[in-house]
C-alpha cells in the first residue's frame, strides 16, 4: 500500500494529476442534475403564479 | 433540400475552405518557426541565428557524456545521425536524459561549441516494462553477437 | 414557433427520423432515459480502468511509474478533439438546417470540451515535469491543443455574449466551424514539425508500440471516458432543452407532474 502510494517518486505528479481529473469530471456530471431540478421547481412555481394562458409555443 | 438551406450549406462550405486555405498559407511560411528545435546538421551548415539563444535537438552520442568531478558540469555529443555538436552544460539533467536518449537543449554558440542553459529530455512513443527492455535488449546483443561471430568466422 | 408543429408533412423514413431528433420532448426524454444508463457503465469502467492502470500495469522501464498518468491524459485529449468535432458538427446542422436541438447539443458539449481539453493540458504538464524536465514548453502540440481550449472558450463566451438565442447560435456555429481546422493541426503537429511531445502511439495502422498489459488499461479508460462524455452531454441537454423551453406546453406539463 505504502508503494502504492508512493508511485515510485512521482505521487506528487499522479495523485495532482488523477484527483483534480476525476474530480472535475465528478462535478462536470452532477452539476447539470441540480440545474435540472431548480430549473423545473422555478418553472412550477411561476406558472403556479400565472394562469396558464402564457403556455402556447414561444421560442 | 430547400435552396435557401442548399445556400446556407453551400456558405459554410466555402468559409471552411477559405480559412482552411489560408490556415495552410499561414502555416507554410511561418513552417521554420514552428519548429521547437534546429538539428546539428543545421548548426554545421551554419544555418542556425549568430550569437542568438536557439533550441538545439538530437540525440545524445553514446559513451560521449563526460562529467567533471566536483560539480554539476556535463559535457556530451548531439548528433542527428547525420552531424555531431559537443553540448555543454551546468545545472540538473531531467531523470530522463541518458546516452542515446533524444533531448532537446536551449542555449548558444560559443566557438563551435553549444553552451546549454537548459536540457530537456525527450521521449519516443514505446512504453514497456523493465523486464520486456531487459529482454530486448538481451535478445539483440545476442543477434549482434550472432552476426560478429559469423562475419569474424568468413 | 415551437419545433414541435413546423414540421411540413414528413416523407419517407429519414424525415421520421430527422424530425423525431428536431423533437425537444423527445429528446428530453430520450436524455432522461440514458444519462444514468451511460453514467453507470462509466463508474464500472472507470474503477476497472484505475484499477488495471494503477494497480496492475507494470511500471516503464525509462519512465517508471510516473507515465501512469497516460491513462488520464491521453483519453482526455482524445475527447478533447473527437468533443469539439461533434460539438462543430452540432452547430453546423444547426446553422444549416435552423435545427434548435442540435444548437443546444452544441452549447452543452462546449464546456465539456473545455474540461477535456484543461485536463489534457495540466496532466500532461504533470507529466512533462519529470519526463522531459518542464511544466510547459512551446511546441505545436502543446500550443495547438491550448488554442483548442481557448477555442472552447470562445464559443462559450459567444453563445452566452449574444441575447437572442438565433443569432448567437449562428455566431458561434461559424466560430465553432472555422475553428475545425485546429484538428488537423493538432493531430499532425508531431508528425509535420519536430516537437518535444512524441508521436502517436496508438494509431488506426500498424501495432501500438505499447505492451499489452499497460495498452488494455488505456483503451478502457478510454471506453470509460466515451460514456461519461454522453452521460455528461445528457444531463447539460436537459438542463437546455428545459430553459429554452420553458414557455412550452410539454415543459409546464412536466413541471407539474
Amino acid at each position: 500500500m505504502g508503494d502504492f502510494l508512493h508511485m515510485g517518486g512521482y505521487a506528487f505528479y499522479v495523485w495532482t494529476s488523477y484527483l483534480v481529473v476525476l474530480a472535475l469530471l465528478l462535478w462536470h456530471f452532477l452539476a447539470p442534475l441540480n440545474r435540472v431540478r431548480s430549473l423545473l421547481r422555478t418553472i412550477s412555481l411561476q406558472s403556479d403564479g400565472k394562469d396558464a394562458k402564457n403556455t402556447g409555443g414561444q421560442v | 433540400m430547400t435552396p435557401r438551406r442548399r445556400q446556407r450549406l453551400i456558405l459554410v462550405g466555402l468559409l471552411l475552405l477559405g480559412v482552411g486555405g489560408a490556415v495552410a498559407l499561414a502555416l507554410t511560411a511561418l513552417n521554420q518557426n514552428i519548429n521547437l528545435f534546429y538539428s546539428p546538421t543545421q548548426v554545421v551548415a551554419g544555418e542556425v541565428p549568430k550569437g542568438a539563444t536557439f533550441r538545439l535537438g538530437g540525440m545524445v552520442v553514446d559513451g560521449s557524456v563526460r562529467r567533471n568531478p566536483g560539480d554539476l558540469e556535463v559535457w556530451f555529443d548531439l548528433t542527428d545521425t547525420a552531424e555531431v555538436v559537443t553540448v555543454r552544460y551546468d545545472g540538473i539533467l531531467p531523470d530522463l536524459f541518458r546516452e542515446g536518449q533524444g533531448i532537446v537543449t536551449t542555449g548558444n554558440l560559443v566557438d563551435g561549441r553549444f553552451v546549454a542553459q537548459q536540457v530537456l529530455a525527450k521521449h519516443d512513443e514505446t512504453y514497456m516494462p523493465p523486464e520486456v527492455h531487459e529482454a530486448l535488449r538481451q535478445a539483440n546483443a545476442d543477434a549482434y553477437r550472432d552476426q560478429a561471430g559469423k562475419s569474424s568466422g568468413q | 414557433m415551437s419545433s414541435n408543429n413546423t414540421a411540413p408533412a414528413p416523407t419517407g423514413r429519414r424525415w421520421v427520423w430527422f424530425h423525431r431528433f428536431g423533437s425537444p420532448a423527445w429528446i428530453y426524454g430520450f436524455s432522461t432515459r440514458w444519462a444514468p444508463v451511460c453514467g453507470w457503465i462509466a463508474v464500472v469502467l472507470f474503477a476497472a480502468g484505475l484499477y488495471l492502470g494503477l494497480v496492475v500495469a507494470p511500471p516503464d522501464y525509462q519512465m517508471g511509474d510516473s507515465y501512469r498518468i497516460i491513462y488520464i491524459h491521453v483519453p482526455s485529449a482524445w475527447l478533447s478533439m473527437s468533443s469539439y468535432a461533434a460539438m462543430a458538427v452540432a452547430a453546423g446542422v444547426g446553422l444549416v438546417w435552423h435545427l434548435k436541438v442540435a444548437d443546444l447539443v452544441a452549447r452543452s458539449i462546449a464546456p465539456l470540451g473545455a474540461m477535456f481539453t484543461f485536463c489534457a493540458l495540466f496532466t500532461g504538464s504533470l507529466w512533462g515535469k519529470p519526463t522531459w524536465g518542464t511544466y510547459w514548453v512551446w511546441d505545436a502540440r502543446l500550443t495547438s491543443e491550448l488554442v483548442l481550449l481557448f477555442l472552447f472558450i470562445g464559443y462559450m463566451a459567444l453563445s452566452a455574449a449574444i441575447e437572442d438565442r438565433r443569432t448567437a447560435a449562428r455566431a458561434s456555429a461559424i466560430l465553432a466551424l472555422v475553428g475545425v481546422i485546429n484538428l488537423p493541426i493538432i493531430h499532425f503537429s508531431v508528425e509535420w514539425w519536430n516537437t518535444l511531445h512524441q508521436g502517436s502511439t496508438v494509431t488506426q495502422l500498424g501495432r501500438p508500440t505499447m505492451d499489452t498489459r499497460m495498452l488494455v488499461p488505456l483503451l478502457v479508460m478510454f471506453l470509460a471516458f466515451n460514456f461519461y462524455f454522453a452521460g455528461a452531454v445528457f444531463n447539460r441537454l436537459r438542463g437546455e432543452l428545459l430553459h429554452h423551453e420553458r414557455r412550452t406546453r410539454w415543459v409546464q406539463e412536466l413541471a407539474h407532474g
